[in-house]
């Protein structure tokens, strides 16, 4: 049967182009892959090639012809003892010219989604934009505490993890024989061995997209960043290589893998070794954010974090590591990743933090309440699903809102909860959205430039003062 | 392993081909599978000239006796993985024609239901792990792949393909490090097509033989004609077995061609008509693959019945490409996440 031969497209976006030559003569003998005829476009001249054999039956479109529209047929193929004939109409295929349907545009709705409707699947939900109640978590249950530092907290998740599944392992520079190099490894190359527990060379690339590799296959890696300054080297496997592939895989293959270490301002370390990169990651669809501040936060969530099926980043704090806090003994004290905490009640404002903010944001939440104002403090833990609904449900209550981060003002969280509260509450606020955040520089070394940098709990009490008109 | 140029390790060495005897069978084989290669990635051309196919589109003709060879002689547990010139890959991994062709029109059918396209293309099942669009990327997770197989305790050997450009990326050597440090079974097949995208390969490598990639790692390279898909295969052999037996990573860098451009939109000015058309009729793999199998005796039928099977499974892929469904648009939505229940 006589094929046609369509004018190609070089690119997607041609839509014509020159027939400047044909290479081959009507009753030519072509091969499969043999050159025929030369088209050119405002950028490249290129071969046109036979993708069947036979014989060049006749050309329809003669040399020389501009403004070939794509897809116009422009000779015939017939195979040999075949006449060109009367060609019978071919069906030209076409590209699709389907608009996409979109289905729900992100939608706004009011919180209650869980008034006898069954979420069933939350993350969707999330991605179209709904207000969820968080997956549900009781707290109270875990009576049994003890005092342990942040530090303790996450070395235990990290150990009763390992215990009961062999999949898990951990991975990074230091962690092994040095014991970390804040010391959260503690003991664990001890108990777990070097295959679990495993030094790598200072290549944070190399080791990050080796992990992420290693996940694909069904492995569960933890990795350490010495801190999350250098997780940037790693930027593109976090990013292009663990959050992508369930997407662009269809489903098939995922990657279950927690990245953590220290992230924000250490004390006097400079601009290269200070940066919080909660925004940046929590940016990104595919990856989960968390950020603990407790010992409780740490473990719960650190265990969480390595039992989920999906890439988590988990921002730790490197001046929190020594801070101890009560906190579940339970090996089964797991914190829903996606659940914000109510830290303390209130009822005049309230101030959301994550990280070392919360403490700050407590400390001026006491103070505050000595000058007559009730203070509400969200823990947020996770910054990525974030718990709109506690957010939305508290401002709903006080009508006054503080968002309080140690990263950079533009596009930070604080930027997300001001859109969040335009979205949801507009009609609930009574004052603009406050953001506390870093001074928007590089951060300084000296001293004193250092803590006007960061945020303060007196810019946190400030900021609470404007929202609440009480100068 | 033998050596010719250095007494100590690495053992490095230009192979010369033994060329062994294969069977007709064996000829058969790899001779259906490169055709397939090739007139798929023909019919891939012609559909993205068509407009069906969209974005990048990287085709391998020229290439086919590189992954026909290597794959011929790895078990079906190894795992594999490459960069965005991956349409061969799957074929040769044995994975379905229409779902690869459908993938790259976009539609709900393909591999990854038509998120993924060209270059995103996964199979858990036949341990195809994509398919990556950043050039070197696949290295380093390659690297783990091999990381995974060892830590599970399997004698599963990974193969990791990339390109002569991608040979230089600083990740490479980060993953070369760790993979010989560990003793990671992965073999690393730089498929060496002369030309990252318009940049010949002494324009961009201070040291244009790869095969010496690994040297200061201790990991030792062989260089092979990768148009001579038994010499490919011979190779391929020997590097996986050297992995399957405990001994580290090994490099084959392979000499090959890449007939069309880096890419559909690759007018290919930075080479000259005579240097393709002389590797289309001297270094042709399958036409050389072709020659022996003439020199075998084997059978004329028996070609033009695997001409023919091939050409039934392109043109029924292409149709299949042409007929499936768009992806519904509650698609846009879902894999974002594992679902947590």
């Amino acid at each position: 049967m006589p094929v046609q031969i369509l004018m190609p497209a070089l690119s997607p976006t041609m839509t014509e182009g020159n027939l400047s030559k044909w290479l081959k003569r009507e009753g030519d003998k072509v091969k499969a892959g043999e050159a025929i005829a030369e088209i050119e476009t405002d950028k490249a001249t290129m071969e046109v090639e036979a993708v069947d054999e036979g014989i060049l039956g006749k050309i329809l479109v003669a040399e020389g012809t501009q403004g070939v529209a794509v897809n116009t047929p422009i000779a015939v193929l017939v195979e040999e003892g075949e006449e060109v004939g009367d060609l019978p109409t071919m069906d030209i295929p076409c590209v699709p010219q389907s608009k996409p349907e979109v289905s729900a545009p992100a939608r706004m709705s009011e919180a209650r989604q869980s008034e006898g409707k069954i979420i069933e699947n939350r993350d969707i939900l999330y991605a179209q934009g709904y207000v969820l109640e968080p997956p549900p978590f009781d707290e109270s249950e875990f009576t049994e505490v003890r005092a342990m530092t942040v530090r303790e907290a996450l070395r235990d998740a990290m150990a009763e993890e390992m215990r009961t599944d062999d999949l898990v392992y951990l991975m990074g520079e230091e962690v092994a024989e040095y014991q970390g190099a804040y010391k959260v490894s503690q003991g664990l190359l001890d108990e777990f061995g070097p295959r679990r527990v495993i030094d790598t060379p200072i290549t944070e690339h190399g080791f990050a997209g080796l992990a992420v590799g290693s996940a694909m296959n069904g492995l569960k890696p933890i990795v350490e960043f010495m801190t999350w300054n250098f997780g940037m080297q790693a930027m593109d496997h976090i990013i292009n290589s663990a959050a992508k592939t369930l997407y662009m895989a269809g489903g098939q293959l995922g990657c279950p893998i927690v990245f953590r270490g220290p992230n924000g301002a250490a004390s006097r370390v400079g601009a290269q070794h200070s940066q919080c990169f909660a925004s940046w990651y929590a940016h990104i669809p595919g990856l989960k954010v968390v950020s603990p501040w407790s010992a409780a936060d740490a473990k719960g969530l650190l265990k969480a974090a390595i039992r989920d099926p999906n890439p988590v980043i988990f921002l730790e704090n490197e001046m929190m590591y020594g801070q101890s806090f009560e906190a579940p003994v339970n090996d089964n004290f797991v914190i829903p990743i996606g659940r914000a905490k109510i830290e303390r009640e209130g009822n005049d404002v309230t101030i959301v933090a994550y990280s070392i903010m919360v403490g700050k944001a407590l400390k001026a939440a006491e103070q505050l309440a000595e000058e007559g104002i009730s203070a509400e403090v969200i823990n947020l833990r996770t910054i990525r699903p974030l718990d709109r609904y506690t957010i939305i449900e508290s401002v709903k209550k006080t009508n006054r809102i503080v968002s309080v981060e140690e990263s950079w003002p533009f596009a930070g969280i604080g930027s997300e909860i001001a859109a969040l509260c335009m979205e949801h509450a507009f009609d609930y606020l009574d004052a603009p959205v406050a953001r506390v955040c870093a001074a928007d520089v590089p951060l300084p070394y000296a001293a004193n430039l250092e803590a006007l940098a960061l945020p303060q709990a007196e810019h946190i009490v400030e900021a609470v003062k404007k929202v609440c008109y009480a100068n | 392993m033998t050596s010719s140029k250095t007494k100590k390790k690495p053992k490095l060495r230009s192979i010369s081909n033994t060329n062994p005897e294969p069977s007709a069978e064996e000829m058969k084989k790899l001779y259906r599978e490169m055709l397939l290669i090739r007139r798929f990635e023909e019919k891939a051309g012609q559909l993205y000239g068509m407009g069906l196919i969209g974005g990048f589109c990287h085709l391998y003709i020229g290439q086919e006796a590189v992954v026909t060879g290597i794959t011929s002689v790895q078990e079906k547990q190894d795992t594999v993985v490459t960069s965005y010139r991956d349409h061969a890959h799957m074929l040769a991994c044995g994975m379905d024609a229409n779902g690869i062709m459908a993938e790259l029109t976009g539609r709900v059918t393909g591999y990854s239901r038509g998120k993924g396209g060209s270059m995103h293309m996964f199979s858990r099942e036949k341990n195809f792990f994509g398919g990556h669009g950043i050039v070197g990327a696949q290295i380093p997770l390659g690297t783990g792949l091999a990381f995974s197989n060892k830590y599970k305790g399997t004698d599963r050997v990974c193969l990791t393909y990339f390109g002569d450009g991608a040979a230089n990326q600083g990740q490479v050597f980060e993953s070369f490090n760790m993979a010989e440090l560990w003793k990671l079974p992965v073999v690393y097949v730089i498929e060496n097509n002369q030309y990252a995208m318009g940049t010949s390969l002494a324009r961009a490598s201070a040291e244009t033989h790869l095969y010496k990639r690994g040297a200061s790692f201790n990991i030792p390279g062989e260089e092979v004609d990768g148009m001579d898909v038994l010499a490919v295969k011979e190779a391929g052999d020997r590097a996986v077995k050297w992995c399957r037996d405990g001994k580290g990573p090994i490099i084959l860098e392979m000499k090959t061609y890449r007939y069309r451009g880096h890419s559909m939109s690759d007018p290919a000015k930075y080479r000259t008509k005579e240097e393709v058309e002389s590797y289309k009729e001297t270094r042709d793999p399958i036409a050389r693959l072709m020659g022996r199998m003439n020199e075998a005796g084997i059978a004329e039928e028996d070609i033009k019945s695997i001409d023919n099977d091939v050409k039934k499974i392109v043109n029924e892929s292409a149709q299949f490409a042409q007929d499936s469904p768009e992806p519904d648009s509650d698609e846009l939505w879902t894999d974002v996440l594992v679902e947590m229940q």
